[in-house]
């Protein structure tokens, strides 16, 4: 068995030196989009970000949640969730629908707006990289250690140490262990999450939920209803019937008499 | 005045002309330049007003499931001339959604991949199934029509026998992809607004559709009416207000029960854009519609019957656009209008939809009423018997 992979952000240790930002650029050969990387946001070809909360900073990135919402919504499975923990895309499979877009907890996914045939584009946890036991790019180039990448087991038990270690310069909260229902990338932070644009509020339970406790009930809408109408049918046939038949006696006594 | 006739026409011919070629122009630039040279789409509104059409074409095209239950399984006959117009109204309805759906599709060329690569915990997966299989079923229930202008009985036949099977399949398939519209928005509890978000909102979906499917035959029978002569019997017409206003009471108080329980009042009341949107939906949709309706003098009236449906139809279409667009817009930090590529391409496929509509039924015999009843093979008077039930 495979031990999922993660990462680990402590932005208390983040100096915005944005190391991590070019290493990602590096990695998936992406062209570049701002001279200022502080000022950059995510696009199609930037898949992390780097930004300055006062005199804090956050990265921003793909979560690599549990149960991806991104692969539930997709109608065609072009996402997947790998043994390794990366949620990786394929463009092949892909019809452009851009529900994974929409339904993202975290928005995350981005578009190739100015292609004729866009892909969706975001982090994928270096899985190529992790597949072979190598840390990600990101984590790799980072000086300050804020962004380390291991065993996810063993980066919750880090993150929950350092936070009880820590308890005046730590929020007492770890980003990504349950938002959503969690994933493989932990976040730590010296003040509430909002402040430095993290997505607030997320429920605990996994998103694909919402949906399928609606989806499960479809075979029985399906039967019952078909049911019901078939009934309906023979019913409402059979009563026009007898009215008829009562009708048409009625009127045979009528000349009758 | 004649005149004066010939040159309206010509003038409205002109028209479509125009919207043709300007949305011919912009199907050129989607399909050689890119969604992002065409549309004013990004990455916080990846969705925009052609979601939002398709939303609506296929909300108004469910008179074509609830006219046939109504008919066909529910044996209320009176409704028996309205069937033909409510398929085809169906049937061009989805039509024009596949196709803008394929425009949308940002690699439309593997349009084709949800029939092979499944997956069942996707709501789009399942609308796109839905939407295949309900075409297909409305080519079944409007193949007669064109079977029996070339006096093809035999066919006909065949279709007669499975035709209650293929009413009922079709109801049901009509049901989920309804109501999974609204599904689809189940997953970003967070990102719409909370007047429109909801666990119910596949039933407010569902619901709604039902209204203003049949406010759309109301509304159509009165343009057909005036353009070929060819009405619908007030009282048929009556009787489809009669349960549009039942139809538009119980999704209010569906929705409004909703609400209270799940402790939204206080957004009733917060000065916001969104507040003042979900009035305009409301009153214009239910609140006026539902007041008119429930006088019988206003039910009695073609003139009134068919400005009450322009009402119900502008609600239902506020509340579609609330969903899908004004809803999302707060929490996308942006503001969204779509280009004139969206527009213009919207707009021919309007134009094609109501050309095609004229066409069919013009070349058959969909509206048959005024021929085709007399003609029938039941004796006068258990005819009457039926029609009076
Ligand atoms: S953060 Fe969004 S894109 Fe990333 S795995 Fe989760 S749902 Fe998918
Ligand atoms: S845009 Fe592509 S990857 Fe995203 S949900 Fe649609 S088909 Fe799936």
């Amino acid at each position: 068995m495979v031990k999922q992979k993660g990462i680990l952000y402590d932005s208390t240790m983040c100096v915005g030196c944005g190391e991590c930002y070019s290493a990602c650029k590096k990695q998936n050969k992406l062209p570049e989009t701002n001279s200022d990387f502080l000022k950059d946001h995510l696009s199609a070809n930037t898949y992390t970000v780097v930004e300055q909360h006062g005199d804090l900073y956050a990265r921003k990135m793909c979560m690599h949640c549990a149960e991806p919402t991104c692969a539930s919504v997709c109608p065609v499975k072009a996402f997947e969730k790998t043994k390794e923990g990366a949620v990786i895309y394929d463009a092949e499979k892909c019809i452009g629908c851009r529900y994974c877009m929409q339904a993202c907890p975290h928005q995350i996914p981005r578009y190739e707006w100015s292609q004729v045939s866009p892909r969706v584009r975001k982090c994928v946890l270096c899985q190529n990289r992790i597949s072979k036991g190598l840390p990600t790019a990101c984590s790799e180039a980072c000086p300050t250690g804020a962004t380390i990448c291991g065993d996810l087991d063993d980066l919750k038990i880090e993150a929950k140490k350092r936070l009880s270690e820590g308890s005046d310069k730590y929020y007492q909260h770890i980003y990504g262990l349950d938002e959503a229902g969690g994933g493989s990338v932990l976040i730590l932070a010296s003040v509430p999450f909002e402040k430095l644009g993290y997505t607030p509020n997320l429920p605990k339970q996994p998103m694909p939920q919402l949906t399928n406790r609606v989806m499960e009930k479809i075979p029985t809408v399906a039967t019952v209803g078909g049911l019901f109408l078939g009934s309906m049918y023979w019913l409402t046939k059979r009563k026009n019937e007898i009215a008829r038949e009562e009708k048409e006696a009625k009127f045979k006594r009528n000349e009758v008499k | 005045m004649k005149n004066s006739n010939a040159s309206k026409l010509s003038f409205w011919k002109i028209v479509a002309a125009v919207i043709m070629i300007c949305g011919l122009y912009s199907s050129y630039i989607r399909f050689t330049k890119g969604l992002g040279a065409s549309t004013h789409l990004s990455d916080s509104i990846p969705w925009g007003l052609w979601i939002g059409f398709d939303f609506l074409g296929v909300g108004l095209a469910a008179a074509g499931f609830t006219i046939a239950v109504m008919v066909h399984v529910f044996n209320i006959h009176k409704f028996e001339p309205i069937v033909r117009p409510a398929i085809l109204t169906a049937y061009i309805g989805y039509t024009l959604v596949v196709l803008l759906l394929i425009i949308d599709l940002g690699r439309p060329q593997n349009f084709w991949h949800p029939l092979v690569m499944w997956n069942l915990h996707s709501v789009m997966f399942e609308i796109t199934w839905c939407v295949i299989c309900y075409s297909a079923i409305l080519t079944l229930e409007f193949a007669p029509v064109v079977l029996e202008k070339y006096n093809l009985t035999a066919p006909i036949k065949i279709l007669r026998k499975i035709s209650i099977p293929v009413v009922i399949l079709g109801v049901i398939f009509s049901t989920l992809h309804q109501s999974s519209f609204g599904s689809l928005y189940l997953i970003v509890p967070g990102r719409l607004y909370p007047l429109w978000y909801s666990t119910l909102l596949p039933v407010n979906f569902y619901i709604s559709c039902i209204a203003a499917g049949l406010s759309m035959i109301i509304f159509e029978s009165y343009l057909n009416a005036r353009a070929f002569n060819l009405g619908l019997r007030l009282d048929i017409l009556s009787g489809l207000a009669k349960i549009v206003l039942y139809v538009l009471i119980i999704g209010f108080l569906v929705r409004i029960t909703d609400m209270i329980i799940t402790g939204k009042t206080p957004f009733l009341f917060l000065p916001r854009t969104e507040t003042y949107m979900f009035y305009a939906e409301v009153i214009v949709g239910t609140f006026i519609p539902v007041y008119l309706l429930s006088q019988a003098k206003y039910r009695k009236s073609r003139m009134w019957l068919y400005v009450i449906s322009i009402f119900t139809l502008s609600g239902f279409v506020l509340n579609r656009i609330n969903v899908a667009v004004t809803g999302l817009v707060a929490s996308s930090k942006t503001s969204y209008f779509p280009s004139f590529d969206e527009i213009s391409i919207t707009m021919m496929l309007v134009v094609l939809g109501m050309w095609a509509f004229k066409l069919v039924s013009t070349k058959f015999p969909v509206f048959v009423e005024l021929e085709n009843l007399k003609e029938e093979k039941l004796p006068e008077d258990s005819r009457e018997m039926i029609l009076s039930e």
